[in-house]
This record gives C-alpha cells, structure tokens and sequence, in this order.
C-alpha cells in the first residue's frame, strides 16, 4: 500500500511495462500536482501512449504503482474511472450517434441523473461552441468539431483530471489556436490537465512545466523556461554544407555574439533565442515528430 | 439496479443508432432467409415431407433458428469488433465506471434484440405460407435462448479477434459450416450415426430442434433446451474471462 500525497492528482512510482521482454516503460517516476497543466513529451515509442493508457486503467503495468487522486488504479480501477476524463489521440466518437447522443451515452455511463444530463449537455455543448450542431452525426462534422465534441464528452462528468493525448493533432491553427484556448479555461476553472503533445511550441505555450520521456524513462523536467536556462537561452544555427545545420547554445547574446565572430565568415549564421524544441532535441537526439 | 442501468446505457446506444436505419436493416436481414425459404423450401424442397410432415414446414423452423444465430452474432460480434478494433470507441466504454458484467450484456443484448426482429419478421413472412405453425411462449423462449447464446458468442469471437480478418475466419470456419449442418435443412435421422453424434456438438442443431420440435407440435428434445443453455453460459463466461483479459 502506498502512502500518498493529497495535494497530488497523479503520483507514479517505478512504473515498468515489459511487451514480449522488451521494457517500454522503465523505471518512471512522476509526481504531478492538483490543478497543474503539465506536459507530457516524448519521441515516437518513448512510452508516452502507454503510461497513458495505464494511468486510464486501460493497461495493467509490469510493476510499480499508480495513483490518481490518492486512489490506486491497480487496486481500484472503478473508482479512479470516475476521476479522470480523456481526449484520446484518434477520433473515438460513436460514430453512429449525434454529437448530442455521444454526450448523452457518456453521461448516462458516469450516472448522471436525467435532469442534470440535461442540463450538463446543453451547458457544454455551449462551452465548446457546438450547440448548433449538436444534431449532427459525428461523421457530418469538421475534424475540428468532432475534437472539441471530445473536450466536451470528457468534462461531462466534472472530472478532476483530463488526459488529453495529442488534442490538437491534424487541426489547422485556428482550430488549435481555439482548442488551446478550451485547454487553458478547464485549467484555470480547476482541472487537472496531463497533455501529451508533439507539437512543442503547444507544450510551451500552454504548460507550466513539462517532462520529456525517453526510452521509457523521465529524463528531465521542468518549466519551459527552467530547461531552456538550462540549455541557454540563445540559440546559434550554423548551416554548414558538409555536416547539414549544426547548434550552439549559449546563456546570452552577448556569448553568443563572441562565439559568432570566432567562425569563418563563409558559414551562415543565425542567432535566435532557444526554445523547447532545442531542449527537446538535446535531450533525445531526434525531432519530436521523427521517429 | 444500477448495473441493469448501465446494461441499458450500452444497449441505449445501440438502440439509437439502430432506429436510424431500422428500415435498411430489416430488408438486408430478411434476403438470406427469404432466399433459402425459396431454394429449399419451395425449390428444392416442392413435394418432399420428411416424418410426415411436408419440407416447406420443417425447413423454416430451421430457418428461423439459422437467422437468430446470424444475426445475433454479427448484430454483437461485428459491431463489437468494429468498434474495438476500428473506431477504437469501445476504450471510452472500458474507462467509463461501470462494471464489467453490465458491459459485457449490453453489447450482447443489441445482438439479442437485432436477433429476434430479423427471426419474428421471418416469421410473420413464414406464417403466410404454413400458417398451420405452434407458436407460442415456449417457441419464443426457445428463440430468445438462440439469440442470447449467439449474441454472446458474437461478443467472445470480437473480443478475441486481432483483427477484421480474424471475425472473417470465424464465420468461415464456425458459423457457415453450422449454417448447413446445423440440422437446418435435414433431419438428423438421415445422416450417420457418427456425424450424426457430431452434429451434436453444434449449439445450431440444438436451436433448430428445439424450435422445430414446437412449432410442429412434437415432443420436446428437453435436452437440446438444456445444451443451449450449456451453451449460452459457457459463451457468456468466455466473454467474461476475455473482457476481463482487455481491461485491469
């Protein structure tokens, strides 16, 4: 039995998951408090998916342990499904049903009484800008509506925490611009919200602090800003014919600068400020969305 | 109580999409009984009795139990599999708080009530032409142990399956070779008595004795009734042991 922390919504000690022997989660420890907007990242087959499905009680670990909101998903899975809400990668919508009907479905699942399905379905529809189209079947809508459609059918049960897995994926960017926007309101009313996401400038612009999974395994951590410091805030790019774009950071321009009048005038240059991609790409050695 | 409720909740779904498009439903579910009604029973089967009675009356008992088993393993099975494997909408029932038991039943029960419109539509067809038929509660029991029993095998085989394909071989390699052995379109008598205690093993040629039996006021094969439950009941716990394999 783990003691937990209740300020803590999620709580992961030693967390292993071994497919066919091979460790795809390895070791994975993580804390994430009550109402913080944390980010998930990682390379493609880091494990994020994984440790996501068993923190939704979808896969069962190796070993280790979970909790979510003191609750351990091992022990009581019934209880933590009632915690949690999800915006899964892929569209996972009925698509049989309207956009209202896969609302109602989901409230009728989480026990909500019939005056308060009511109620709650009409208020999201509302808050996800959808009551126009709350008739329509799911495959008459826009990728974009069918997203925002999945924010709603996760609140509906006013849950604690939202996992939300790649929530703006193949959206253009107004839509994501307004998804962001949904993301930061359930944040600021309350919400838990564990967003993984390969867009990087996503998880800068909207996560108070995230960590970068890697072989199964955390190796860093942190706000944006703390891992760009950590890096240097200054980026400086030399495009060099034979070895392709090459990096150097540097904790300010004035470094920056000097380091730049030391190359040989034929190399182009380019001096910007670093962001979480340079982090990123440090730390596992590839483009977030390469695999 | 609330597990009934969340039972209804999943089938609530079902039901939904179905009243969308019971018309299309309705006619593609009745072209493969109407046409073995017409090959056998009136084609191949013109002037023929079997025990007495003519081979129009004894095939469409048969019938019947053949379109419950159809359509009550792919009104569960495919549906299920699709939504499992395709749509990947079956993990948003698994993370919702309800129990398993009322998972499993109300992806069964769409199979179950899918089952029994496609058989009494059949029926009331069937009626029109041999009207001289028993059909009372003990035939509808008997029909609604046929979907129930082939509404969860349905659920078994999509939870099993890896793939589309994999349903694919499970009504090549299971269901069409009942669909023809199943004691639908002859009597067992007529057949060795080897293959004939094979037969056995096939939950269709207990429905369709059974549901013969009744409709042409025969004595009835208690023990088909009996074997049918055995079925249903081992169908039901493999679902169970396999829904609880998919999920913690």
């Amino acid at each position: 039995m783990c003691a937990s922390d209740t300020s803590r919504m999620i709580e992961i000690r030693g967390l292993c998951k071994d497919y066919s022997g091979q460790k795809v989660i390895d070791g994975l420890d993580l804390a994430v408090e009550s109402g913080e907007l944390f980010g998930f990242l990682g390379p493609n087959g880091a494990g994020k998916t994984t440790s996501i499905r068993i923190l939704t009680t979808l896969t069962k670990p190796t070993s280790g342990h979970v909790l979510i909101n003191g609750i351990d998903v091992a022990r009581d899975p019934a209880r933590v499904k009632s915690e949690f809400g999800i915006v899964q990668q892929h569209q996972s919508l009925n698509r049989d049903l309207t956009i209202a009907e896969n609302l109602e479905l989901h409230a009728r699942l989480h026990h909500l009484s019939r005056a308060d399905r009511k109620e709650r379905i009409a208020e999201l529809l509302d808050y996800v800008e959808l009551s126009d189209h709350a008739d329509y079947l799911v495959d008459d809508v826009s990728g974009g509506m069918k997203r925002r459609a999945m924010i709603a059918r996760a609140l509906i049960h006013r849950p604690k925490l939202l996992f939300l897995d790649e929530p703006t994926v193949g959206l253009d960017a107004h839509t994501r611009r307004r998804v962001w926007d949904l993301i930061r309101r359930m944040n600021s009313e309350g919400a838990t919200v564990f967003l993984t996401t390969h867009y990087i400038e996503e998880a800068e612009a909207l996560c108070k602090r995230v960590g970068v999974l890697h072989h199964g395994r955390m190796i860093v951590i942190g706000s944006p800003l703390d891992l760009r410091r950590s890096l240097g805030m200054v980026a400086v790019e030399m495009q060099m014919p034979e070895n392709g774009t090459q990096y150097r950071y540097f904790p300010d321009r004035a470094t920056a600068a000097e380091f730049i009048q030391t190359l040989p005038s034929s190399e182009k240059v380019v001096m910007r400020e670093s962001n979480l991609e340079d982090v990123f790409i440090e730390l596992t050695g590839q483009k977030v969305t390469g695999d | 109580m609330e597990s009934i409720m969340d039972a209804y909740s999943i089938l609530w779904a079902d039901l939904t999409a179905l009243k969308r498009r019971w018309p299309k439903f309705l006619i593609t579910t009745l072209v493969s009984p109407l046409l073995y009604l017409v090959a056998f029973g009136w084609g191949l089967g013109r002037g023929m009795s079997l025990n007495g009675t003519s081979y129009l009356q004894f095939v469409i008992p048969g019938i019947i139990a053949l379109t419950a088993m159809t359509t009550s393993f792919n009104g569960a099975g495919n549906r299920l599999n699709v939504d499992r494997l395709f749509y990947k909408s079956f993990d948003e029932c698994l993370m919702a708080p309800i129990g398993l038991t009322s998972l499993l039943v109300g992806k069964a029960l769409i199979g179950v009530v899918r089952g029994l419109i496609s058989s009494v539509a059949f029926l009331a067809v069937a009626l029109l032409i041999a009207p001289a038929m028993h059909i009372g509660p003990l035939f509808l029991a008997g029909l609604i142990l046929t979907c129930l029993t082939f509404a969860f095998l349905g659920v078994l085989a999509a939870l099993l399956a890896r793939s589309h394909e994999d349903m694919a071989t499970f009504g090549s390699l299971i269901l069409m070779p009942m669909t023809f052995l199943g004691g639908t379109f002859f009597s067992l008598s007529q057949v060795p008595v080897g293959l004939k205690y094979a037969l056995y093993i096939l939950p269709l040629t207990h429905a369709s004795l059974f549901l013969r039996a009744v409709a042409l006021d025969q004595p009835l094969p208690w023990t088909s009734f009996l074997a049918l439950t055995a079925f249903f009941v081992i169908f039901l716990l493999g679902g169970m042991m396999a829904l609880k394999r998919a999920s913690v």
